[in-house]
Formats: structure tokens, sequence, C-alpha cells
């Protein structure tokens, strides 16, 4: 029943008109028609995580259980137990919190093949206000055994992440926003893989890490300071936060020896901290920042004007980049000589 | 069918074997939930000495019926039960709890065979059930998914959302149990967090409900008879029982929820469970 995946229809998809959930959705139904053992399940919100795309076209396969996330993340263990992969996808908030326990003690303990897709994540749905907002997941998410953590940067890659991970063995988290958020990527036409950062733009005075929908205010951000300030600003898309990417990471640290990570994200416990236990790891001197939410459950707002306010927009990056730039670090000419 | 006598005595010398087996292996875990593990006698050897349709030498066989055992602190007494059907040698007991050991208090279903799910944490396995019930109608599997439940456990909400799912998807391949040895950790249940009238409460929920006594084999069977031939939904069985049941100093006694067994009280235990079953 199992059938290789190759030559994707959903790449005539128009990436300006659908949103990151509508993408997946196709591509999950895209999936389904080569895949009798993919399933999907939701918790009332078919329509506003766009997983109800699925449920059309396989109501045989799709469950609508109600609004009852742990129950419903319980369900799709058994699922996965009974052979089948699920594809589970309501808002963030309540994945990660609500179902934190189903998710980590049924699936990621039992290492089961479950794919999560988490929308509305970070401050997409800022005007609900901290009941929706989700700036925690990231961090939970990475501390259970097992899981990989993907935040895709746009629709397109949100439809790589999830054709790639039905092969992928255990569980997965795929963190989307709201899915209004404008592209990074023209098209489809990249390579993808999970756990392998793809760089946006090449660069050796400053390297920004980022992960979901800022990552194009990011790569506008170094557009700007090449043609502005004659920085040579490198941006990492670092899709994959776990297992992450550390040779990229690595590097980056020895071209540059500035890194700025931004992300939609409690700036505790998520991209930025990862970012940093493999630079502390490494144990070189590197100029270092996050741009995130700092720690506190942001106000209610249109989510351009929250990326405004925490400079997670083309502006704030600039700034910090040209913050970041004034700082000293110990530079030693002999790189494998420093502790 | 009901039971047969011949059926009935073997199923009470299996279970008189097996609630010594559970003495032994507390006593070399150095500690367990032997309350809860003695309470479930009887429903663990009526489903695995007479209904389930297993093969203990191909643990994955994707036609076997399914066990969920949610009250997952019953560990110490399900595997026992797991090693006498000859899914593991029944030595590697001698191991439970020590570390690095594959056998902890609640069961790793990716390291014990026979294990379907990884329990422990109460309220997750009825879910996992509904979900197992679930694959096995979409993948047309004729199997039958069984969860035990412990009475305590009944107060964690996602029992009753799963119970909803389960009347909801009118899943006949799911049967329930509930070893209502009415005890918790901290005392009564019905003092700690009153269920009863429990029965209603899963009738309300859109079960079919049965009630027997759960240390009583005619009873215990002929229900499980009852709910494996019922198809317009899940069937629960409530079984009545005694926590620590067999062990006189035990039976009824909240404190024997987790301990551990010397060696003058094993001797004691046994002699009870003896007494029991009217042996010396």
């Amino acid at each position: 029943m199992e059938e290789q995946i190759g030559g994707l229809t959903w790449t005539v998809l128009d990436g300006d008109k659908l949103t990151a959930a509508e993408i997946y959705g196709e591509v999950l139904t895209h999936l389904g028609t080569k895949r009798s053992d993919i399933v999907a399940l939701t918790a009332d919100l078919a329509k506003s995580t766009k997983i109800g795309k699925f449920g059309d076209k396989f109501p045989g396969r799709f469950f609508n259980v109600g609004i009852a996330e742990q129950n419903m993340f319980g369900i799709a263990s058994g699922l996965a137990l009974a052979g089948f992969i699920p594809f589970v996808s309501t808002f963030a908030v309540f994945t990660s919190m609500r179902a934190a326990e189903q998710v980590r003690t049924d699936i990621c303990y039992q290492n089961l093949n479950c794919k999560i897709i988490a929308t509305h994540a970070g401050v997409s749905f800022g005007q609900a206000g901290t009941t929706h907002h989700c700036t925690e997941d990231i961090a939970i998410m990475r501390s259970f055994a097992n899981m990989t953590v993907i935040v895709p940067a746009d629709g397109y890659e949100t439809g790589k992440a999830v054709q790639a991970c039905v092969d992928w063995k255990g569980p997965v988290y795929i963190r989307i926003g709201r899915g209004f958020e404008p592209r990074v990527h023209k098209d489809d036409k990249f390579d993808y893989k999970i756990g392998k950062a793809r760089v946006m733009r090449e660069g050796t005075d400053l390297t920004i890490i980022a992960c979901g929908a800022p990552l194009v205010a990011a790569v506008d951000a170094a557009d700007y300071l090449k043609k502005n300030d004659k920085l040579s600003v490198r941006v990492i898309n670092m899709h994959t936060i776990k297992p992450i990417d550390r040779e990229v990471i690595e590097k980056a640290v020895k071209d540059t020896r500035r890194i700025i990570t931004i992300e939609e994200h409690n700036i505790m416990g998520g991209l930025g901290s990862a970012v940093a236990e493999i630079v502390a790891d490494l144990g070189k001197g590197c100029a270092f920042k996050r741009v995130g939410i700092p720690d506190e459950f942001a106000p209610v707002g249109y989510p351009e004007d929250l990326y405004s306010h925490y400079k997670l927009d083309t502006n704030g990056i600039i700034e910090s980049v040209r913050e970041l730039l004034g700082k000293e670090y110990e530079e030693d000419e002999d790189w494998e000589d420093e502790v | 069918m009901p039971l047969s006598e011949k059926e009935f005595k073997e199923l009470t010398e299996k279970a008189h074997q097996i609630r010594k087996d559970v003495i032994q292996t507390v006593v070399w875990s150095g500690g367990g939930h032997v309350g809860g593990s003695l309470s479930q006698v009887e429903i663990l050897v009526a489903l695995y000495y007479k209904f389930l349709n297993i093969k203990p030498k191909e643990p994955k066989w994707a036609d076997r019926d399914r066990v969920i055992l949610s009250k997952g602190h019953g560990g110490v007494g399900y595997a026992p039960v797991l090693a006498d059907k000859g899914y593991f040698n029944k030595s590697l007991l001698k191991d439970f709890n020590h570390t690095g050991s594959a056998f902890g208090m609640h069961l790793d279903s990716l390291k014990v065979k026979g294990v379907d799910a990884s329990t422990g944490s109460l309220g997750h396995g009825l879910s996992i059930a509904v979900g197992l019930a679930m694959g096995a109608r979409l993948a047309k599997k004729k199997y039958v998914t069984y969860c035990i439940m412990g009475d305590g456990e009944l107060a964690e909400g996602t029992i009753w959302e799963a119970a909803m799912s389960a009347a909801h998807y009118k899943l006949n391949n799911l049967i329930g149990i509930v070893d209502k040895n009415l005890l918790c950790i901290d005392g009564p249940t019905k003092d700690i967090m009153n269920i009863d009238p429990v029965d209603e409460k899963w009738k309300a929920f859109g079960w079919k409900v049965k009630t027997v006594n759960g240390h009583d084999f005619y009873e215990l069977c002929n229900a499980i008879e009852q709910a494996i031939a019922y198809k317009d939904g899940p069937f629960v069985i409530i079984a009545n029982t005694i926590k620590g049941k067999g062990v006189d100093f035990m039976e009824g006694v909240p404190a024997w929820h987790y301990g551990g067994i010397d060696a003058a009280k094993a001797k004691k235990a046994l002699e009870s469970i003896d007494r029991m079953y009217g042996k010396k």
C-alpha cells in the first residue's frame, strides 16, 4: 500500500493566491491519493487549518473529533499503532500545551509515525490575543525526545515539508502561521531536506539565522544592507529546528563571527536558544543577538504590527544588524588555537 | 457459551499461579503496585487464557487482538501474564524495576514484547484504544481492542473525551473494562472523587454497560462474551473488585497501592493466596 511519492502536481499551485495552510491542504490531499495509509484528524478546525481539504477528498480517512485535542492526539497514536500515518492539525497553542502530554507520552515516547501540522503559531493570529498566540511551542516541542521540529517560511516550503515528512520516520511537528504571510520563495523549484538549512544569501560580515514567516524580512534586510550599507549579510533559513544543522551554524561563526537569530517565538527556548547552544558548545568568540518575543505575552494586534513591534520586520532586522556590527567580539586570527 | 466447569477450573488455577507470580515479581522488583495488580488478575486471566486472539511468538502479528492497560501501574501484575503466555522468559522479571532493565513499573511497548501501548500516565489509554479500534475498522481487520481502566483513573477528563468519541464512531470492536477496586492512592475513590453512579455515566456517554463481580470467572467471561457479540457500539464491563485481592493484609488497604514486600511478608502473602484457593 505504500507507494513512493514523485511527480507532485501541487507545483502548479499559485503561491501568491494560496496561503501556506491551503497549500499544505492541497499537498496532503495529493499525497492521500498516492498513499492509502495517510489519515487526517482535526478538532473542529477543519476549515481554519485547511486539513478539511483532505477530508473532502477522503471522508473515510478523515476524523473531526470535536473540540477535544488531548483525545485527538491519543487517537492519532492509536491509529499510528494500527499502521497508519496520521496527519493531525489544530492550532499550535492547543497542540503544544493543551495536548502536550499526549504528544510527548503517547506519540514521542512510542516514537510513532505521527505528523503534526500546528497552525496559527507565533503571533500570526495577533488579534485573537494570548489565548490563541503561541510563542512557546518550539521550546516545548524540541524538548521532546524523538520529535522533529520544522518551521517553514512560506507556503511552498510548507508543501515541501509536508511531502518530506511522510517518509521521515517518527513524529514531526510542522509549525506554520495563519497563512497570510508573504512568501519568500517564487516557486517550489528548490531542494529541500529535513535537517539541512538553506543559505538564502551568502555573506561574510554577519549571519542572520531565521525561521518561519520573518525569514522574508531577513532576506529583504540583507538585500537592503548590501545596497545601502555595503554590508555582506548571510541569511540562513533554519527551517528545521531539530535536528538542527550544526555544520551551517559552526560555519557562520567561523566565517562571520556575528550571528543574529530571528524568530516569531519567545527568545527563550526557541531557534535563538537552539543556535546559542551550538555556538556555546563550539567555544569560539561570536557576537550574538536573539530577536523574538522577549519573554512576555504579546499584545493584541495585527500580525504585521506585532512583527514591527518586536523588530521582526525588515526595518527592525536592519536595526539589529547595524547594532550588532558595532559590538566588539574577541578576534583571534588563529581559529584553531581559540578555546 | 457459558464457561464450562473444566475452563473454570483451569482459569482459577491460572489466577492462583499469577497471583503468586505477582507477589514474586514485587519481591524481585523491591516494590510495586501490588494492590491494583491483584485486583486485575481475573480480568487479565480471562482475556489471555480464554478470549484473546494472539500469537505470543509473533507479538506484532497484524491481526492480533489489542490490550491497552490504561491503568499502566498494573504493569507489575501484567508482565507475569505476558511471561506466562510466552512473550518472554519469566526469568527476565527478576530484573523488574532494576536499573537498566527493560521492565519499569509502567511497561514500555518498545521494550516489552506483547505490550500494545506504553501507558502509565492515567487517562491516556482509552484514546489510544479508540484510535486502534478506528484503525482496525479502516484496515478492515477483525481484531478487538480491549482497554483496562482503573476506577480512580475515571476522574481524568480525557477518559470521557475518549468515551464520547468511541460512541460517536460506534466502535463495536472496542471493549472497556473498569477494574473498580474502589481505592485511589490517597483513599477510597468515593471520598477522593466520587465516580458513581459510574454505570449510568458510561450509559449516558453511549456505551452498553454490564456490571459484574470482577473476581468471578463465570460473570466476567459471560460479560466479555456479550461484549464481543454486541454490534451496536462500544461495550464497557464494570468489574467490581477488591484491591489487593487474595492477600488478607492488603485487601482494601489503600497503603498497599504501592509497597515493598520483604521475605516475611512474602511468605504471609503467598500463604494467604493459597488459603484463597483452598490450598494449605
